[in-house]
């Protein structure tokens, strides 16, 4: 269902709301009962004089009718459907049960990321046990003396006949055993209570990392002045770094802001937008910086300075996302693969070629949006080490009258929720209804 | 003749435990800790069951194990394994060298008692 037939449902729903009967609403906007009702239904689409019309008559904003739900959150009930059989059958109506129920859906929402949370903090605590030297000497030592005090006492109960010294050693051997137990447990426990922290909701330290800076929305004023102890003030004691990973990963990647920054000062690089063209690679000559550098460094604008909405995803050689900045309308998956026809995934495969393109994620919207994805080695400079590449691909919706001489490129999210059921680039079946 | 065991452990309430039940049972009870120089032991004193610890200091007990089925005197002789990693893949790899019996910690002394018997063919 395309997101416009919504709009007769959320017609049908204030009107419903103002208890106003359907043929007042009609004869108010000068169509029949009937029509309207075909609009309501979703079976006729509305625009122009007579949404503003009928806006008018249900004292709303033609916006709040038109509207449709967040990107994001359909996808995310998309993920959440999938596996369920029942769930999936409804698939073709999620647009209408967001627009109807936005709270619902929300919460439908949330604790789906809530699962998918425990599910990851259960596979890291899994990992954890399976991997952990500390955890498995601890296991194995407790082991090891329970058995121990297992065969001594059962020497000690099954033998009548023991000798006093012998008696005498097991009882010594036992309390010993005891209190080698009893130290191996409160070390376990001990340990296990400091590692319950940081296996909170977000689970692992990346996701952290990106929490932290979405409370700062990607601009980190501290950090654009050069302050060698603003990374150290900003990662100490923040309560969305949990884990000593994550702060590890933050302080590496504001360390990188703040070489960006003093790279590319963000009052010159605002002067340098002032005519409100973004052009990556004009910024990169006129800064004398590589494109990595103005890509992440055009992410970390704040969006009341740049007027508009800009997203950054990185990954690294196996094309894990290591990095993302999400904005409304291109989704990034939390949790396995992305859509591999990602200009990212193109420039990973071309180092150095820089890749423009316009990537529509959506084949039942008209947004599009630029892209630029460049791949560069983090240590070309070296001889005898494995090249280590890592690419970036920054994204920005492009704005009604903006015109691009980029390529278009048809894209989506990832496989699973992507509606492109012919793609070249499909890794597995979609779980989309035929027709959405 | 009593028939002689080489218990291969590192913790000394352990053996002090397993050498007093197999020695009551009858056995003569060689005891060794260090894994480096497990081997040469073994070949010294030519026991008629060993019992292996995995982790051992300097030498896991699985080195050890492959050592006695490729390159001693006498590859035949039985091992009973005993680790407190009782993990399907340890057991895999036990049984991929050759173990003649693998046993978990914690084991009763029944049960040790009785797979020396029946590895000694009691």
């Amino acid at each position: 269902m395309p997101r416009t037939a919504l709009v007769g449902s959320r017609i049908r729903e204030r009107r419903t709301v103002l208890k106003m009967r359907q043929a007042e609403l009609a004869r108010s906007v000068g169509i029949s009962p009937s029509y309207l009702n075909l609009i309501e239904h979703n079976r006729r689409r509305i625009g122009g004089k007579l949404l503003v019309d009928i806006a008018r008559q249900l004292e709303v904003e033609t916006t709040a009718l038109t509207e449709g739900a967040g990107a994001t959150l359909i996808a995310s009930l998309r993920d959440a459907a999938s596996g369920n059989a029942e769930a999936e059958k409804e698939m073709p109506r999620i647009e209408e049960f967001v627009g109807r129920f936005p709270g619902w859906a929300q919460l439908l929402s949330s604790s789906h990321r809530r699962i998918d949370d425990l599910e990851r903090t259960v596979e890291a605590l899994t990992e954890r046990m399976a991997h952990d030297p500390f955890l498995s000497e601890s296991l194995h030592e407790i082991l090891s003396t329970v058995t121990a005090i297992r065969s001594t006492a059962g020497i000690l109960n099954d033998t009548q006949d023991i000798d006093r010294e012998w008696r005498e050693r097991f009882h010594r051997n036992m309390f010993e055993e005891s209190q080698r137990l009893a130290d191996g447990a409160e070390a376990l426990v001990s340990y296990l209570d400091s590692a319950g922290g940081d296996a909170d909701v977000r689970s692992s330290p990346q996701e952290e990392v990106v929490a932290f800076l979405k409370a700062r929305e990607f601009h980190l004023p501290d950090l654009e002045e050069g302050d060698e102890a603003a990374v150290h003030d900003l990662v100490v004691g923040d309560e969305d770094l949990k884990s000593a990973s994550a702060v590890e990963l933050a302080e590496a990647f504001l360390h990188r802001y703040q070489s960006d920054a003093e790279k590319v000062p963000m009052s010159d690089l605002l002067e340098a937008l002032k005519d409100g063209a973004l052009n990556p690679s004009a910024l990169a000559r006129q800064f004398r910086v590589d494109l990595s550098t103005i890509l992440r460094r055009l992410a970390s604008v704040p969006r009341d300075k740049i007027g508009r909405s800009i997203g950054l995803v990185e990954c690294d050689g196996s094309g894990t996302l290591t990095y993302r900045k999400e904005i409304e309308g291109f989704p990034l998956p939390r949790f396995g693969a992305a859509c591999p026809l990602w200009p990212l995934y193109q420039a990973l495969a071309q180092p150095m070629m820089p890749v423009h393109r316009v990537v529509s994620v959506s084949a039942r919207s008209d947004e599009v949006f630029e892209t630029y994805a460049v791949c560069q080695s983090i240590n070309a400079e070296q001889f005898d080490e494995p090249q280590v590449y890592r690419a970036v691909m920054l994204f920005f919706p492009r704005k009604a009258g903006e015109a691009s001489d980029a390529l278009h490129l048809d894209a989506g999210t990832s496989c699973r929720i992507c509606e492109r059921r012919k793609c070249v680039a499909r890794r597995e079946p979609s779980i989309l209804a035929d027709g959405l | 003749m009593s028939k002689e065991v080489l218990l291969i452990e590192d913790e000394p309430n352990i053996i002090e435990a397993i050498r007093f039940i197999l020695s009551r049972d009858g056995w003569v009870v060689h005891t060794h800790s260090d894994g480096t120089t497990a081997f040469e032991k073994i070949t010294e004193k030519q026991p008629d069951v060993i019992i292996l610890d995995v982790m051992l200091p300097g030498r896991s007990g699985f080195d050890i194990l492959h050592d006695v089925r490729s390159v001693s005197e006498r590859p035949d002789i039985p091992v009973l394994m005993l680790t407190a990693k009782g993990q399907s893949k340890d057991r895999a790899r036990a049984e991929e060298l050759g173990v003649s019996k693998f046993m978990s910690k914690p084991f009763s002394n029944t049960d040790v008692l009785a797979a020396v018997r029946e590895l000694a063919g009691q």
